[in-house]
């Protein structure tokens, strides 16, 4: 017997960053942003993307979203009713989604045909921070309900994040929430992020949150 | 928690490394973990037994390496390992810093095994 090392110096997650790589080659390509949306579970991701996926629409943008859940079709059945084509992923069990099953659920899709991907991971503020899904935008959700400090125990998460939402904004002050302390500690983790105050129920927010999109397509598509 | 898909991409690879190997039993493998990579260590050790059964794993050890999060501060010119996650400010400036340069780090360094010596 002999004891060697070897050096491996290989990154573990190694076959999904050269899938999420791919992907995000073909998004470019043809010229679709895609946004990667997480949040714990009950932040109203699917709300937030409903609304969002409407005003897109009504403004004459193509839109279209996977949505990630343990099990059901719930979410999907949801945003379909904007009219926006919608695909849902079970994951079941996996508290993530992989870029491999992005890839999967987009056969058929006509990328070129479409401005805006959302993809609604599944309700998790720690796992999906690992997982490149190829997306150019990473939007970290919060809301107000959840208590202000959610950016600082999930620093992972946040410190992704190229956005960052907070929903609810409606019911806000029952909450009592603490406004400058939430803006403060996502800026604390993520010095200089964009952060939209929003409410899927009023609409507040939607207009900025929506030049942001127009924006980052232009930028980066 | 993913660390069990984590745990089994490690196996997967260790394996496919040990072909150039025949025989060869793992006895430590090494990882390098970044501090912003939310993963615990704990559960991963966890897992890890679990996962190497039955594998030319077994056994082995799992040594995890956490390498700390360093921020490129511009008013410094220097990268700066912030004190806390909690804060992504420089220690020297206080300036907030948001250009990651190293912390997310999730990789098999290196492993140890015991090879079987070929018969002559």
């Amino acid at each position: 017997m002999t004891t060697r090392i070897v050096e491996l110096r290989q990154g573990i997650l190694k076959k999904n960053d050269e899938l999420a790589r791919g992907l995000r080659s073909r998004f470019n390509e043809a010229g679709v942003l895609v946004l990667n949306l997480v949040s714990s579970p009950g932040t109203g991701k699917t709300a937030f993307l409903e609304r969002t996926l409407r005003e897109l629409r009504d403004s004459g943008s193509r839109v279209a979203a996977l949505v990630g859940d343990l099990e059901t079709d719930n979410d999907a059945r949801r945003l379909a009713s904007s009219g926006a084509p919608v695909r849902q992923i079970n994951t079941h069990g996996i508290c993530h989604l992989e870029a491999e099953m992005i890839g999967k659920h987009l056969e058929g899709w006509e990328l070129a045909d479409l401005d805006y991907l959302f993809i609604e991971n599944v309700g998790n503020l720690v796992c999906p921070s690992s997982y490149d899904l190829g997306e150019k935008v990473r939007v970290a959700l919060l809301s107000v309900t959840e208590g202000e400090d959610k950016p600082l125990k999930y620093p992972t998460l946040f410190n992704s994040a190229d956005a960052a939402i907070i929903t609810k904004m409606d019911i806000a002050e029952p909450c009592g929430f603490d406004r400058a302390a939430a803006l403060k500690n996502i800026n604390e983790i993520r010095p200089g992020i964009r952060i939209f105050e929003t409410s899927a129920k009023t609409g507040a927010g939607m207009p900025e949150w929506l030049a942001y999109l127009a924006e980052e397509r232009l930028r980066r598509a | 928690m993913h660390e069990l898909s984590i745990v089994s991409s490690i196996v997967d690879t260790v394996i496919e490394k040990l072909e150039a190997y025949p025989g060869a039993r793992v006895k430590e493998v090494r990882l390098r973990v970044g501090a912003l990579a939310a993963v615990v260590e704990d559960s991963l050790q966890f897992c890890y037994e679990i996962a190497t059964e039955d594998t030319p794993l077994q056994g082995s050890k799992l040594v995890v390496n956490i390498v700390p999060v360093l921020m490129h501060c511009e008013r410094c010119a220097q990268d700066v390992e912030i004190a806390s996650l909690q804060s992504f400010r420089c220690p020297r400036c206080d300036e907030p810093v948001s250009d990651l340069r190293q912390g997310r780090e999730l990789e098999i360094e290196s492993i140890e095994i015991d090879e079987v010596e070929e018969k002559v």
